[in-house]
Parts: C-alpha cells; structure tokens; sequence
C-alpha cells in the first residue's frame, strides 16, 4: 500500500505543477480545449489523493508497524476511531490530510461553480493547483512522506499521545484544517479575478458559501480547541493566548471582517481593493499559522515535532503574499470605488468601522504573537508579553466591536435620518442600559464586565427588535401568526436572520468571557474524609470532601482516579471525579507520560472544576486544585448556537443577490422583504 | 467636512487608541524572555536584576526533581549548556513536567540574591524528537 501511496502523491504532485503552470501563465487563453482540461484537472488530483489516503488510512488500521508513521503514532490497541484520527495527529499525516481537504474543496469547486464565472474556473484550478503543490513538494522533498517505511518492523507501535485521545482532538484539528484550508477557494477566485482582470463583484458571489464555510469551521475548530483545552489540560482556563491559539484566531478576525465588508462591496461597490486585500491576507495569515506552530521559532507549550518544515511554508508564505499583493498592485486603477461614504451616520460607517477595529486586534494579536522575535532582532533580547497585554489591547477593541453589531443592522445605507436614529435605537439601548442597572442593582461593580454586559443587552435588543418588526410586517401583509412569520422570515432571507442569529451567540460568547473574570481558584492537600472549601462569585459555599483513591486498569491505561463529595450550602450534589491515566502499550509498558482527565460538575450558572494533582506517598492523601468558572457552559451553547445560525445562512437556494442601493431603513420589513439584504 | 474626512478622522483616533494600548500593554506587561547564561549574565552585571519578574526558557537537567507532595513543593535544576540553577515552585505542574529525560521548561519568576529562582509558574512541554521516538520503536523491536 505505501508504493500506492507514493505513486498518488508523485502522479498528484505532477499534475499540480502542469495545472498551476499552464493555467497562471494565460496559456489556455484562446484553447477552449485546454481550459476544459485545466477545470477537470482538480477532479482527477482529487481522486488520486484520496487514493493515497485511503492508502494511509489502511496502514493506520492494518497495524503495519513497518510504516513509520503508523509505528510513531498508533498502537495495537488503540480504540479504532483513534486510528482513524491518528491520520492527522503527525505533522507527516496532516501534510496529507491537508493536501486531501484542499484537493476535495478544489474538486467540489470546479463541479459546483455556476458557468457564469467560466473565465475564472481554468484560474481557480490554476491557484488550487499550485497550493496543493507545494503541500505535495513538502512531502515527496521536505522529509514529511507518511508513506516511508522503517529498516524494521516495531512489535507495537508508540501509541498515540494520550492528550490526542479525546473525542475533542478527533474533531478539533480536522475542523481547523477545513477552515484554514477553504481559504484557499475564496484566496483563488479572488487571484482569478485579478488575473482575468474581472473584478467586478462576481467572483465575491462566487465565493460567498465559501467564506461562510471556512468562516464557519474556523469558528468550530477554535470553540472545539477550547473546549478540548477545558477539559483536558486542567489548567482551568480555555484560552491563555498561546501563540498557537492566536494564530487559528487571526485569520478568524480577518475572515469576520471580509464576510462584513463584502456587504459593502455588494450594495455600493466600494472597498474593493480592501476585500480582495482582505482575502489575500487571511490566506497568508492561514499559511503564517502553520509556520509558527511547525517551525518552534516561537516558545509555546504546545509541543508539535519541530522541524526545518516550517521553513518551507516560510518560503512559501513570503512568495504567496508577494505575488498576490504585487498582482494587486499591478490592477490598482482597475479598483476605483462606484461611490464614496456620505455620512458617518450609516451602515457602510460602521461596517467601516467593524473592518478597522476586527483588523486592529488582529494587528495587536499578531504583534504580541511576534513580539518575541521582533524585540530580538530590535534590541537584541527577548522580551515576552502574555495575557495581560492581549487582555488590555482586545477588550476593549471588544466592546468596541460587541457595540457596532448593535448598531450595524438598525442604522440604513448611506445616511440616516434624526427620527429614524430615535426610532430604530430606542428600545435596544434601553434594553442594554437596564441590562447593566440590573446588574448593578445586583452588585456588580467590575467596570468593564458591566459595559460587557450592557452592550451584549443592547445587541440582543437590536436583533430582538428586527424579528419583531420583520414578524409583525409579514403578519399583516400575509395574515401569519407569529411562530409561522418566524420561521418564513428566516427563511426567505436567510443570510440576514442567520447572520442576526450569530450575533446573538456572539454576544452569548461574550457573556461567556465575562464570566471568566469572575473565576475563584483554591489548592489543597486532604486526607480521605478531609474536606475543602470553595466560595462561589454568586455567593455560597462549596464544600468538597476527599471520598478515597482507586486504581484499575481500562482499555488501554491504568487508573488512579479520587473521587470527591460535593455540597453546596450543605444540599448534596453529588460526585465528582478525577483521574490520572498511565498509558500502557499491549505488553503493559507504560508509554507516555501519565496524564490527568479533569472533573467537571458543570451547570449553567457555574462549572465546579477538580483536578486531581497526585496523592502523597502512596498513601490515598491526595493534592487537589478546584476552580469555580462561572458560565463556561454558555460558550459551548454559543458554539452551538452559532453553528446553527451558519447553517441557516449557508443553506442552499433562496433568492440571487440583487446589487441594489437601498434607501429605507433596513429594519423597515415590508420594504426589505423586495430587496434581501 | 465631508463624510469620507469624518471616517478618516474617526479611524486615526480608533488607530491612535490601538497603537497606544499596544504600547502600554508591551511597556506594562513585556517580561524578558531569557535563557539561564543570559539571567545570570544579566544579574551579574546588574544586581537589580534579582527584583525584575521574567521568564526563563531552559530544559531540567535530569534527575535533580525533588518533590514534597505534602507541600506540594518541587525543587529542580535548570540548564542550558552553559549556565544552571536551582529552582523552587510550589503549586500544581502540568503533567508533562515528568523526570523523563529532556524536559523543557517556561517559567516565570524571579532569580532571589539566593541564586535560587523562585518560580510563580511553570509550564512544560516534552522535548522528546522525533529522533528520540525512533530510537525508542527500534529499542522495542531488539
């Protein structure tokens, strides 16, 4: 299987490198023929890689543990959706699934896009193409061939680290793949239309479900890491802007800001050169994340194999940005904006506004990210900056940001009227402001988690409002109840209310952050029958008592697990565990380092959160840290929430887009319901 | 003035607020990030470098891990090839902080007038290679 295997990746690497050169350099033009072969070439990279991948897919579950990479990162008796997932748990392995995603989407692309766009499709395949190459040439000439075998065949395999064996981290890496991979297809169109000089707004609706969908597993793929971090690394925290972290939250930014300025672009035809310099920058900041975390020139606890890769997608990342802004240059004066901004007082001001803070945190992350080698090489010494600087910096471009969702959707196009402010603004702002008086009234007093609050009142106030006016229009130009309205007013515009409902988990993500500032912390060491006791930032007391250690062997690990005894003012909740696992190979050999598996009693209001640190000589007295995370569980339903709201968007069919300047109010239903937003 | 003026007033202001959080941000929360010859270089040239919070990046010099679970206290010894001291942390470390060989540590603290640094956090990641993950499988397999 591995010759298969090597002769799919030398068949796909060579048909890249004829697609990419006959397509970029405008050879087709003229050759019907040849355009046809540049658009059915992703369709046969396509197939052939997944041929390779089903090569790899059976090594990993046939136990060959003369492929190398089988040996390092599976054994035999890994439970089998860990086989599965062992494909991308090595950077070899993720080299091909990349290359697998990415020749998948560039297939789906040439099958899917409409004709009207004919003239950029033999393009499209053409950027496809190179970018598949070069993942292809990292492989066959950068020492990452999965397919390698070894001068020996191993007994058992190492097995696969145990932090990986979590149903977080079968799901967590492949969605951040998809995401930072889809980039690709909007990063080609737009290269397409600068190539074919077509650049007027079809290669944005070209690319529409595209950005949603990589905007979309971007979002996945962060929550999930979060969530696998909550969960499994036991520091009590989902997010410590780790520069690995940061650099899956930049293109993010960046994307959020491109699905915004979009809208622009659509309705007045201006910002054009900003969007394509948008598109072209996610791409490079998506290639920039593989970099700093495959290279190690940046110190991060994640411990990724190190490796002279990262040099490569160094080298590649500085071609790629080169070519597509010089490409972007060279078609400056074909990019003069059809209107100019009329009043700060209307939606193209603050999605302006929105583009500017969403690419100002972005600069700051990246900046802080970087800041270590940027100081060395400046002054010659190291100097880090950690949670604080970002938390300074990005909370308050935050609420910043959390108050232009509010006010994006309830101000107009162009320019907006005195009477129409106060009509649109009245209820929300006064939802946010009593919001932040309730919580006063309740006693909070940190300054920003009530201004926090308060704008996330005001945003759900705004969206509120406009399914409220979009229902009540509907209910008297068709005579439908509410829930009936409700539902066909999301879906007759579903990129609107879709949108709308990612706002609300974005606000419900924001909620989620606040409560973190409210996170109470306690260490202690018991004996069994010894308790400890926790405060609650609502009031109330915790009290855990240390129940006893047991030990047994599971699966493929021994063990240690305390149990605790959890009251709260005295009413019993039950109990909690935690355990520390010693992975073990077939022949009882402890592989890997043991690792912890937290102990989680979660609830709406708060989570209880126990990690069992060790026990005392042997003894069953046992080392403990608790947390109280307030609201945590509110950012898993946000993701939730938000995966649901893209799906509503990215839906299929619905009205085509019509480029139409509106005049009215959005929030005026019967008039949008002509002109979809 | 003209809306395109405003915005462009409007976005100098919001630019100037991030460039000068940026700033305070590095100024208040930048801490050297410094390997044990560069700490003990610095502090010997400067003893009020003993006072100064930073972060050190070096690996645990194997078999000089000293732990009182009781206390929940740990005692190493850090090193790079040229420089090595002592370290005490009292807290909970990650599980990859093991006796296992080539450990690298990220630990923030100060280096005491003791020669002793005094650790307030310490991460860990395994610095096993690949290498070192092959000579391993053929250990096994002989």
């Amino acid at each position: 299987m591995t010759l298969l295997g090597q002769f799919c990746l030398w068949t796909a690497f060579l048909i890249s490198i004829w697609t990419a050169v006959v397509s970029l350099s405008s050879r087709w033009k003229g050759r019907p023929d040849l355009g046809r072969a540049l658009t059915r070439a992703p369709l046969a990279l396509a197939l052939v890689v997944w041929v390779a991948s089903v090569a790899l897919w059976k090594g990993l579950f046939g136990h060959d543990f003369n492929i190398e990479y089988v040996a390092a990162y599976t054994s035999s008796n890994l439970p089998d959706y860990y086989l599965f997932s062992a494909f991308w748990a090595g950077q070899k392995g993720s080299l091909l699934f990349w290359a697998l995603v990415l020749s998948t989407f560039a297939a789906i692309t040439q099958l899917v896009t409409s004709s009207r766009y004919r003239d950029l499709l033999p393009y499209v395949a053409g950027v496809t193409s190179a970018v598949l190459a070069f993942f292809l040439f990292v492989m066959l000439f950068g020492g990452a061939n999965p397919f390698e075998r070894l001068p020996f065949t191993p007994p058992d395999g190492r097995g696969l680290n145990p932090q990986l064996q979590n149903p977080g981290m079968v799901m967590h890496p492949p969605m951040l793949y998809l995401g930072y991979i889809s980039i690709t297809i909007p990063f080609a169109f737009a290269i397409a239309a600068l190539l074919a000089r077509k650049l007027d707004t079809g290669w944005i609706h070209a690319i529409r479900k595209w950005s949603l969908l990589s905007w979309l597993f971007l979002s996945i793929g962060i929550t999930i890491g979060m969530w696998w971090a909550y969960v499994e690394l036991g520091w009590g925290g989902y997010w410590a802007w780790d520069p690995v972290e940061n650099a899956s939250l930049l293109p993010w930014l960046t994307m959020t800001a491109f699905l915004h300025s979009v809208m622009i672009q659509e309705k007045r035809g201006m910002l054009k050169r900003w969007n394509l310099g948008l598109v072209i920058g996610s791409f490079l900041l998506s290639i920039l994340g593989t970099f700093l975390t495959r290279s190690g020139v940046i110190a991060s606890v994640h411990s990724f194999a190190q490796s002279s890769v990262g040099y490569l997608f160094l080298g590649f990342l500085l071609l790629a940005g080169i070519g597509g802004f010089t490409l972007l240059y060279t078609r400056w004066p074909n990019l003069e904006p059809e209107a100019e901004l009329e009043s700060l007082a209307s939606r193209e001001a603050a999605f302006l506004f929105n583009n500017l803070a969403l690419v100002g945190v972005a600069f700051s992350v990246l900046w802080g990210t970087l800041f270590p080698i940027l100081s060395e090489a400046v002054r010659g010494t190291k100097i880090s900056v950690g949670p604080p600087f970002f938390n300074k910096v990005n909370v308050p471009l935050g609420l910043l940001l959390l108050a232009l969702t509010g006010v994006g959707p309830l101000i107009a196009w162009r320019k907006t009227s005195l009477p129409n402010l106060r009509r649109q603004f009245l209820w929300p702002l006064s939802t946010g402001l009593l919001t932040a008086a309730v919580l006063v009234g309740l006693g909070m007093r940190d300054g920003y988690a009530l201004m926090a609050l308060g704008l996330s009142g005001f945003v759900v106030g705004t969206v509120v409002q406009e399914f409220y006016r979009g229902i009540r229009a509907r209910g008297r130009l068709y005579q439908e109840g509410p829930l009936v309205g409700f539902v066909r007013l999301i879906g007759r515009n579903r990129r609107r209310y879709g949108g709308y409902l990612i706002h609300v988990a974005i606000v419900i993500y924001f909620v989620g952050f606040t409560g973190g500032a409210f996170k109470v912390t306690k260490e202690a060491t018991l004996s069994v029958g010894e308790s400890v006791e926790i405060e609650s930032p609502y009031g109330g007391t915790y009290q855990l008592t240390h129940m006893g250690i047991s030990q047994y062997e599971a699966l493929n690990r021994l063990v240690t697990a305390a149990s605790l005894e959890v009251t709260r003012n005295g009413k019993s909740l039950g109990r909690v565990f935690s355990e520390k696992r010693q992975h073990i190979d077939s022949f009882k050999n402890p592989t890997f380092q043991p690792s912890t598996e937290v102990g989680i009693l979660g609830g709406l209001r708060e989570d209880l959160y126990v990690v069992f640190a060790g026990t005392v000589d042997g003894t069953e007295r046992a080392s403990f840290a608790v947390t109280v995370n307030p609201l945590v569980w509110w950012v898993w339903f946000a993701g939730g929430l938000l995966v649901f709201g893209g799906l509503i968007t990215l839906w299929p069919g619905g009205p085509a887009p019509v480029p139409v300047p509106v005049r009215t109010p959005s929030a005026a239903g019967q008039a949008e319901q002509a002109v979809p937003a | 003035m003209k809306a395109s003026s405003k915005f462009a007033l409007g976005s100098t202001v919001i630019v100037l607020a991030i460039v000068g959080l940026m700033y305070q941000g590095v100024k208040q929360t930048g801490v050297y990030f410094l390997s044990p010859s560069e700490l003990v270089a610095r502090t010997s040239q400067d003893p009020s470098f003993h006072d100064v919070g930073l972060k050190v990046g070096a690996k645990v010099v194997p078999g000089t891990i000293q732990r009182d679970p009781s206390s929940q206290r740990i005692a190493f010894r850090v090193s790079d090839s040229t420089a090595s001291f002592p370290v005490e942390y009292t807290g909970i470390v990650p599980d990859t902080f093991t006796d296992a060989n080539d450990i690298e540590v990220i630990m923030s603290g100060k280096l005491g007038r003791d020669g002793v640094f005094h650790a307030t956090e310490v991460l860990a990641k395994c610095g096993s290679r690949y290498e070192a993950e092959l000579e391993d499988l053929h250990k096994k397999s002989t």
